[in-house]
């Protein structure tokens, strides 16, 4: 138990440093642009047109006339008080931001997450075990089709076929225009979600899906599925009892290593379907230099990315045996 | 002992790299041949569907979109090319140093490729291009400076493998030369990995630079790039133009996966444990 | 007595690319010929990397996909064709492999004995069975990486024998042991080919084989160059083949004579008798000869042209 807790105390602050490194990253990036934000957003005929004192009063709304160090140490120690900034588009607090956000992401996220997962093990679990014939051809064929996909155009596909053409679904936003937020019912919100989450699920499922296989592959000529044939076990309890258990171990990495994949298909899926979610609010704060929205989406999306990270080591600690076993003796 | 008749799965593997290279070539010399043409307005013809004339109809400016595809798939394959080699090179660069230079090296290398990977690729390539001022050096800076983590990766955990090798040491231990030793041993059991290598990273630049344009943080709404193609589309889908984005679109896919089987085929030929297969 | 088990000219071929695009059929088996015979111990001799093990893989109908065989196997008379292996592997036939890498890594040692079926008594039946080789019930419910090299090959011995087959492969059971855990499991197979199962082992120890073995069959370059009784090999004139001879004489208690230079791999040699570059008693015609038959010679087979006569 000891050693399961110094393992994760070590993993954590290297989570943290990593998460300070991406914080600095990202800032000394967003910090090395040219691009004004005064003009971005205030435009250059309104600048013009605008008092010396205005100007002045703007720049340092946006923080143009703080030197950077100092602009990047504040932040830090705000965000050890727990305060991630304030949004400049927004003009709200980017935390508060990103928690409504990421509420209405969580859902589509999460669906896709779970959906690409179970299926994208599964086919590679049955490609893997047939190699060479036509469910692994068939199967291989579609991952390779959808890696090759733009994820924001497959979210237009789809829109053009459900929306447009057959009108089953609405065309975007997470709540039908013009309605009171209260008024808005489960199911319009789950009408909304369902061909981001679709678009989302799909693209997931080759990455997941074509790893499962190359190591399914690699259980199916191994030494102990040899001898597992040759104790006349038939090729489904070969498939079930020994490729399942051992293409579930390196699942869960990969599982958990996806998180990564589908925040980033997220970006793109939100704005072509304008879902209004965390991948959305980064385009625009990206689009509209909001420095401190766009760091705080930045740090955030990769502590979930690192914390997936984090999880499936210390699941793996509980799954594999030979660590388990040692955990038990020690 | 040979077999004789059919052409065995090498040698149409080795005819269709011929071709898909060919075909790739020729899409990307023809777009630099037609990137005037694809900025052609003509308000006569706005709005066509698809007909003989214009395979992919027009726009609402008139513009064709086949010319337009044309261009926009040749522009891709340029930056892909560009990113990907660049990307390569690093790979190749920082791997190598992060195996053979010592463990802090590696520590502080491989600490580099974890925050690279913990950043979803696209608000990478974002915020990178935002740096450069987004345009056409915004694209090609984050694409490139985005996609070497895992080509690094592979890079040294092979070079690590090779300086343990048994048959390595022993040379070594015959006094063949460092440099003898790397050019002999080690350079021929990398090159197929980084060449396959190299490119699969293409499929992978490319969709990321159309989707980074398509986002608005990366080529010029004057270019004809696929992303700024599609993004324009959006604003028709409504009102039924689905020709603006399904043609475009179905051309890139068609690209991408020529690279990737490419990529495939190229490990499939250089590997030497396929040869069973 | 009526043989078990009968193998007839059996080749196995691999489909294999050479340098660049060809593509070429490389035999690793050729033209094999085996008798085995129920309560007899019939040991193959082969160098290693030889492919032996792939001997056992076609008996029991397992060879890897990209390769295919020639000739007959026959299984108590009739012919074992893929159907019938299929029905009778893990049953009738089984096999003992080479150690812990064929156990199933996070699968515990029980519950692979089982091969997951339930009922029928099959709790009792494996427990027999590792009791049989002094393995206690705590070993059911250990992971193969717990169990010691010893341990691994009596739990591989017990999982051949929970159903107690008419006939038992052994590929290569023993490397890696020490000489007394060695012949412990040795004699752990006279016990089983004792009690009537006909007992294929294979092996590259000409010495270990012939502490247990009834007949010895031995190997050259993927094809059989001798099959003789055990008996034969108490004095170096019982035998027929220079290779054979060579063998003998390499043996520590016979003078530890080295042969010298190596076998070809299988599928090198195009013509005439693969074990002319290396035979001390080469003729001319050795190396010309279209093919080497098998033949009959004082009650065992050679294949030789010109086999050592009786002094």
């Amino acid at each position: 138990m000891k050693h399961r807790l110094q393992f994760a105390a070590k993993k954590l602050l290297r989570m943290a440093l990593l998460l300070l490194g991406v914080s600095l990253v990202s800032f000394l990036l967003m910090c090395a642009s040219p691009l004004d934000p005064l003009q971005t957003n205030v435009g250059q005929v309104a600048l013009g047109s605008m008092s010396q004192e205005q100007v002045a009063q703007l720049e340092a709304y946006w923080g143009v006339d703080t030197p950077p160090v100092q602009r990047y140490v504040g932040w830090l120690l705000g965000v050890l008080h727990g305060d991630l900034g304030s949004s400049l588009l927004y003009r709200q607090p980017v935390l508060a931001i990103i928690g409504q956000r990421l509420a209405g992401s969580v859902l589509l996220l999460l669906t896709a997450w779970i959906i690409s997962g179970i299926l994208g093990m599964t086919l590679g679990v049955i490609a893997g075990a047939c190699r060479g014939q036509w469910p692994d051809k068939l199967i291989r064929g579609y991952c390779l089709l959808i890696s090759s996909t733009p994820a924001f155009w497959l979210a237009i596909l789809l829109l053009l076929i459900f929306a447009v053409w057959l009108g089953w679904l609405p065309v975007g936003l997470s709540v039908p225009i013009g309605m009171d937020a209260a008024s808005v019912t489960l199911t319009d919100r789950l009408s909304h979600a369902v061909l981001p989450a679709l678009t989302l699920s799909i693209t997931g499922v080759a990455n997941i899906a074509l790893h499962t296989r190359e190591k399914m592959v690699d259980v199916m000529e191994s030494d102990y599925v040899l001898f597992a044939k040759a104790r006349g076990e038939s090729m489904r309890s070969i498939v079930l009892r020994h490729g399942l258990r051992n293409v579930l171990l390196p699942g869960i990495t990969l599982q958990f290593a996806s998180i990564s994949e589908i925040i980033g298909g997220s970006v793109l899926v939100e704005q072509v379907f304008s879902y209004p979610g965390l991948g959305q609010a980064a385009v625009t704060a990206g689009l509209g230099s909001d420095l401190p929205l766009l760091l705080g989406i930045t740090v955030i999306t990769s502590a979930i990315v690192f914390g997936g990270n984090l999880i499936a080591d210390l699941l793996y600690g509980v799954v594999d045996p030979k660590i388990r076993r040692r955990a038990a003796k020690g | 002992m040979k077999t004789a008749g059919r052409m065995n799965r090498r040698q149409s593997t080795l005819i269709f790299l011929v071709c898909a290279a060919g075909v790739l070539a020729v899409v990307m010399i023809m777009g630099i041949a037609l990137e005037d043409a694809a900025l052609e307005t003509d308000f006569s013809r706005t709005n066509l569907a698809p007909c003989p004339e214009y395979l992919f109809g027009t726009d609402w400016m008139g513009r064709d979109m086949f010319v337009r595809t044309l261009a926009g798939l040749s522009l891709s394959i340029r930056i892909g090319i560009l990113t990907a080699a660049v990307s390569a090179v690093m790979a190749l660069l920082l791997g190598t140093a992060a195996a053979m230079l010592g463990s802090r090296a590696d520590a502080v290398i491989s600490w580099v490729i974890d925050l690279v990977m913990g950043i979803p690729h696209i608000l990478l390539v974002m915020l990178i291009s935002i740096a450069c001022g987004r345009g056409f050096a915004g694209v090609v800076a984050g694409v490139s400076l985005s996609h070497w983590p895992s080509l690094a990766r592979v890079i040294r955990g092979e070079v690590l493998q090779l300086k343990q090798a048994p048959y390595i040491l022993a040379a070594e231990k015959l006094g063949a030369s460092r440099i003898a030793n790397v050019r002999r041993h080690m350079i021929p059991h990398l090159l197929p990995q980084f060449l396959t290598g190299t490119i699969l990273l293409f499929p992978h630049a490319i969709l990321h630079e159309a989707s980074v344009t398509f986002l608005g943080f990366g080529l010029s709404s004057e270019q004809p790039a696929i992303g700024v193609i599609l993004s324009e589309s959006m604003q028709y889908l409504t009102t039924g133009r689905w020709w603006l984005a399904l043609f475009p679109g179905l051309c890139l896919v068609a690209v991408v996966i020529l690279f990737a089987l490419l990529g495939e085929r190229a490990r499939m030929l250089l590997d030497p444990s396929s040869v069973h297969e | 007595m009526k043989p078990i088990l009968e193998i007839e000219h059996l080749s196995i071929y691999f489909t294999q690319y050479d340098r660049g695009i060809r593509k070429r059929q490389l035999p690793v088996i050729r033209d094999l010929s085996l008798k085995i015979c129920p309560g007899q111990v019939t040991a193959v001799v082969g160098a290693s990397g030889s492919g032996k093990s792939l001997l056992a893989h076609a008996i029991l109908g397992i060879l890897p996909y990209n390769s295919h065989m020639d000739g007959v196997i026959r299984y108590d008379g009739e012919e074992l064709t893929g159907k019938r292996a299929e029905q009778l592997r893990g049953r009738e036939i089984s096999l003992i492999p080479q150690g812990v890498n064929y156990l199933d890594p996070l699968m515990k040692v029980g519950a692979q004995i089982r091969k997951g079926r339930k009922g029928g008594g099959i709790r009792e039946k494996c427990r027999q069975a590792l009791k049989r080789y002094g393995l206690g019930e705590e070993t059911e419910e250990m992971f193969p990486f717990e169990l010691s090299g010893g341990m691994a090959r009596r739990v591989l011995i017990a999982s051949a024998v929970t159903e107690s087959p008419r006939l038992i492969i052994a590929d290569e059971p023993t490397p890696g042991l020490d000489v007394k855990a060695a012949s412990r499991i040795l004699g752990h197979f006279r016990e089983l080919a004792d009690a009537g199962a006909g007992m294929l082992f294979i092996t590259h120890d000409l010495e270990l084989a012939l502490t247990i073995a009834d007949r010895v069959a031995v190997f050259y370059a993927g094809e059989t160059i001798e099959e003789a009784a055990a008996a034969d090999f108490q004095e170096a004139r019982g035998l027929r083949h220079p290779f054979t001879k060579a063998l003998w004489n390499a043996m520590p208690e016979h003078g530890f004579i080295p042969l010298k230079g190596a076998q070809p791999y299988p599928g090198t040699v195009r013509k005439g008798c693969p074990f002319a570059e290396q035979c001390d008693r080469r003729r001319p015609d050795c190396k010309e000869a279209e093919e080497v038959p098998l033949r009959e010679l004082r009650g065992g087979r050679v294949r030789c042209l010109h086999p050592e006569a009786a002094e």
